[in-house]
């Protein structure tokens, strides 16, 4: 495992998706920061945290695109599978080594946060909150355009679908929220949904709420989808 | 050291590979022989654990490569039909990801410096595999292979796309690996196979069409030897040649004469065939002196490589001969050509072989589409 997680850092790197990833992150969370914040003249950072859910959503697909679909389409996949590693191995290599990048991308909060120090006081507890709650999502996300990357040889196709994946787990919450005062059928679509939003949950967390069934929720969903790229793995080996 | 049992491998309800049984011995190299689509690299594939079987097993040194993957595969060094190579690294970190990969526990720096020299790629260790040429791709692939010294070596076509000296390297790399390696090489090329290999499996729309050294399967396609005569008449003319023709025709031991073509002047070439028992060449000579005919040329012409090969995989076999064995000769090295003999032929005559025409079909079918995978 750790040997692809080394070699999937470095191609990061060499591959400039890394520089590309890092710069628009940084770039767009600081207009959020001076936005939402310093222009606002405050050192509540929960606006901020909650457009970071923008970020997210459109950066992992880039991120996690090529990490399973260009070793099929360049047939390095027979190099791993024929190597005495497990599947779980190969899958929790790339997702760790995309969580990671994720977070150093993530970890520029604490810039903002030196920053505000300058500024004024700055409310520690909310800022350590939404930032471990981020990490969740993003490792959530991650696990979802991993698998989504294993489905297809294609980059493109792959960071096109992850997109609209994340955007339909986005946005099935506000579909379905004319349910709510419906029917049974109605009340229980609404109900199952909103049991498995993403956004509602995380935007929780930027109100000041830790809660730990959230990340419960996530932590989950990011061994589900990594469960089901291994399955895709071992179902393309059985085909 | 490495046993397939009735390996079957289906695509959908195509066919790739049929009931594939052979064994290799520790230190043999085993060629893989066979037209392109006739399932050698899904065969390899299935060896190596990348894709599973749908019937049959592989043992590995005794483990089977489905139920203990781990164990099976530390044992295999593979090197693909196209090198899984990750070409935006250097070649030296490459062969470092593939050390951790296999859990290598050799002296890292010692071992991938042995590789490297054993595959001639020390003077490219620095660059990056993107801007390298096929030949050291190649040999990077057989680098990452030969990676902590497994026991057993498959090899996918390992001389594609190299040049000539290049080949011969490869090849006497090869040579020098099966003394301490099991090998199993593939590949379309016969000469290489004829020159690597201590046995040849030949492959035919995934099936084994013969298993042997490069003799015993001459020997059992055909039991007849052919030779090639020149001989000289008395009266250089067409009449020569039906007297001449008809008194070989009377030796014991010769099944067929044809005459050939007028090679010089009013002097023609027979083509003899015998029974592949008694030596007829002194009787010929006997002959002629008796007849004061002079013998020009006498050349034997056994059967190579490329000839059996043709046989087994064009089917319809070249002469009569195989025809002949094809309806029974299931034994041991089996050499069968009933498959796409028999489909051909009653397609062409009755319909009453239908089963066999379309197991034929599929079978065909199956190997192409297999072709196009690989590609």
């Amino acid at each position: 495992m750790l040997a692809i997680y080394r070699r999937e850092m470095g191609a990061f790197f060499t591959s400039g998706v890394a520089y590309v990833f890092l710069a628009v992150f940084w770039l767009v969370s600081g207009i959020f920061f001076y936005n939402g914040v310093v222009a606002s003249g405050t050192t509540d950072t929960s606006s901020m945290f909650s457009s970071m859910f923008y970020i997210v959503l459109f950066l992992i697909p880039v991120l996690t695109m090529k990490l399973l679909s260009e070793e099929k389409k360049n047939r390095t996949d027979q190099g791993l599978l024929t190597a005495p590693v497990g599947l779980w191995e190969i899958v929790l290599g790339k997702y760790f080594a995309a969580l990671t990048l994720y977070i150093i991308a993530e970890s520029v909060v604490f810039i903002y946060a030196f920053i505000l120090n300058y500024l004024g006081d700055v409310v520690w507890t909310p800022l350590l909150g939404n930032y471990v709650a981020m990490i969740f999502l993003g490792a959530a996300f991650i696990a979802v355009g991993l698998f989504i990357s294993s489905l297809t040889e294609n980059q493109m196709a792959s960071a096109v679908v992850s997109l609209v994946v994340l955007f339909v787990i986005y946005l099935s919450e506000m579909l379905v929220s004319s349910f709510e005062n419906g029917g049974k059928l109605k009340k229980a679509i609404h109900f199952v949904v909103s049991k498995l939003a993403f956004y509602s949950r995380y935007v929780e967390f930027t109100r000041g709420v830790f809660s730990l069934p959230s990340i419960v929720f996530f932590i989950s969903a990011a061994f589900l989808f990594n469960f089901f790229t291994v399955k895709v793995l071992e179902k393309r080996r059985w085909s | 050291m490495i046993e397939v049992r009735n390996l079957t491998k289906m695509y959908g309800d195509k066919l790739a590979v049929n009931n594939i049984s052979f064994k290799v011995e520790k230190g043999e190299i085993l060629g893989f022989l066979g037209p392109n689509g006739a399932g050698k690299s899904t065969t390899m594939n299935m060896l190596t654990g990348y894709i599973s079987s749908t019937a049959g097993e592989v043992l590995i040194d005794g483990t089977d490569i489905l139920e203990d993957p781990k164990k099976a595969k530390a044992n295999i060094g593979y090197l693909p039909e196209i090198p899984p190579l990750y070409v935006d690294m250097t070649v030296d970190a490459y062969l470092s990801f593939m050390y951790d990969l296999k859990k290598c526990k050799l002296p890292r720096k010692a071992h991938l410096k042995d590789v490297c020299n054993l595959c001639k790629i020390q003077d490219v260790r620095g660059r990056i595999i993107k801007n390298l040429s096929k030949g050291y791709r190649q040999r990077v692939g057989m680098a990452q292979a030969l990676i902590n010294n497994p026991p057993v070596l498959i090899l996918d076509e390992p001389t594609v796309g190299l040049d000539p000296n290049q080949i011969i390297e490869i090849r006497s790399l090869i040579k020098k690996l099966g003394k301490r390696h099991t090998v199993i090489l593939s590949s379309h090329i016969l000469p290489e196979i004829q020159a690597v290999c201590d046995r040849i499996i030949i492959i035919n729309k995934g099936e084994v069409a013969a298993d042997g050294t490069a003799d015993e399967i001459a020997k059992n396609i055909t039991n007849e030897h052919k030779m090639t005569l020149r001989i000289e008449g008395p009266e250089h003319s067409a009449e020569d040649k039906r007297v001449i023709a008809d008194a070989i025709r009377g030796i014991s031991g010769v099944k067929y004469v044809r005459a050939d073509m007028e090679r010089e002047k009013g002097i023609y070439d027979y083509d003899v065939e015998t029974d592949g028992k008694t030596d007829v060449r002194r009787a010929i000579n006997k002959l002629c002196a008796d007849k004061g005919w002079n013998i020009l040329m006498l050349q034997l012409s056994d059967l190579t490589l490329e000839d059996i090969f043709l046989k087994i995989t064009m089917g319809d076999g070249l002469d009569k001969a195989g025809s002949e064995k094809s309806g029974k000769s299931k034994s041991k090295p089996r050499i069968d050509l009933k498959t796409s003999e028999g489909g051909k032929i009653s397609a062409v005559q009755e319909d009453d072989d239908e089963k066999e025409e379309n197991d034929d079909t599929a079978v065909s079918d199956s190997s192409e589409e297999n072709n196009g995978g690989e590609e």
